[in-house]
């Protein structure tokens, strides 16, 4: 097996969690499948540093987490507090401005 | 597996088997995070996909952040959204009506089309050979990404201590609530109470349903169920179980069991003596 087949699994996993935030209603499970795209970046970014055979990558992964960590903490407040607004969590009954 | 020299075209046999195997579970895992109805087990889904993905980047010589994945990820990243979840109502299903006609199946092909060209792309590109981190690791994995953050990442890593501080004051900024009128005293409470149509404590629900979970509405007199038995954030989710009918059903099959045991069965009962009488 070559490493390649981390970047295919990484793509896969990229392209499921796209599809799921199209797909899905409910704001939490939007932003889980967002956490899913990233997560599968940070396994491509880990499978190009093997190749390249330096840690370059790995610290881009860290970066990753880092940000990721932050963007889960404002988001997850964003949902309460729409939550708590409007009494549903899902992503179309946020539709005040809508004409 | 990471020691092997420069240059290599393939891994070990385990580790090929550690990638297919773990990373049929973690599709079906991503598949089932997008698939289930309900918020929790998408939660729970994605929490074992991200373990294997721990796993994926311990078996490519990255231990620092394996292990960082189980604890930030798994750990604090995943519990805070089942804590969310939790917050918002475990039994809010997702609706599924479509707002935009055709919504679902666009997005679909959208996805598909997306992971065509995406992997299209990584199969074009030559990329027969890896180097392998034998080298790069081999003052041991943290103690070279410690040397990198600190010399050549290091205003990457104060800008994201910057961006965490950020995010943690936005949060605490977000979630804040300003009370904007005065909080009622007892006394003032006390006498609402007094003045309003229900002045003892409220019963308890479930307790003359044969039931004693807190969603079950307690049964009247009459046998419909009372509202007024069930918790205030459990009405306004419309979080009530009804079972009332459930309940005489269970007791009609128990009654009917036991008139079959005592052999009741065959020779008539008083009351069916007075309903043929009519």
């Amino acid at each position: 097996m070559n490493p390649v087949n981390y970047l295919y699994l990484a793509s896969l996993l990229f392209t499921i969690g796209a599809a799921g935030v199209l797909i899905r209603r409910n704001a939490i499970v939007v932003f889980m499948c967002v956490e899913l795209m990233l997560n599968a970046c940070n396994l491509a970014f880990v499978a190009f540093s093997r190749m390249h055979g330096n840690l370059d990558g790995q610290i881009i992964a860290f970066f990753t987490m880092v940000v990721a960590a932050a963007e889960v903490v404002v988001g997850l407040a964003i949902i309460v507090s729409l939550f708590r607004a409007r009494h549903s969590a899902s992503v179309d009954d946020a539709s005040l401005m809508k004409l | 597996m990471t020691g092997l020299a420069a240059a290599a075209t393939t891994t070990s046999t385990g580790e090929a088997l550690q990638f297919w195997v773990l990373g049929t579970v973690a599709v079906i895992g991503a598949l089932s995070t997008v698939l289930m109805r309900r918020a929790v087990h998408s939660a729970l889904c994605l929490a074992g996909t991200m373990i294997i993905l721990a796993v994926f980047y311990l078996a490519n010589g990255a231990y620092f952040l394996g292990i960082v994945q189980i604890v930030v990820y798994t750990g604090a990243i995943m519990m805070l959204f089942l804590f969310v979840v939790m917050l918002v109502g475990v039994t809010a299903a997702d609706s599924l009506q479509e707002t935009i006609k055709g919504q679902r199946w666009l997005a679909v092909a959208c996805g598909l089309g997306f992971g065509v060209l995406l992997i299209a792309g990584i199969g074009n590109a030559s990329l027969t050979h890896f180097n392998g981190l034998g080298q790069a690791n081999a003052a041991g994995n943290v103690q070279g990404l410690a040397t990198l953050i600190f010399t050549k990442y290091v205003f990457a890593f104060e800008i994201t201590g910057a961006l965490l501080i950020t995010a943690a004051v936005g949060a605490m900024v977000l979630t804040h609530r300003e009370r904007t009128e005065r909080a009622a005293t007892q006394r003032e409470m006390s006498e609402a109470r007094t003045r309003s149509s229900h002045l003892p404590p409220l019963p308890a629900p479930g307790v003359y349903a044969r039931h004693n979970a807190v969603d079950v509405a307690g049964l009247l007199p009459d046998g419909t169920p009372s509202e007024l038995t069930v918790m205030q954030t459990l009405r306004q989710r419309g979080q009530i179980r009804d079972v009332s009918s459930e309940a005489l059903a269970d007791l009609k099959a128990l009654e009917q069991r036991s008139e079959d045991r005592l052999g009741r069965g065959h020779d008539s009962s008083p009351r069916e003596e007075e309903e043929a009488a009519k």
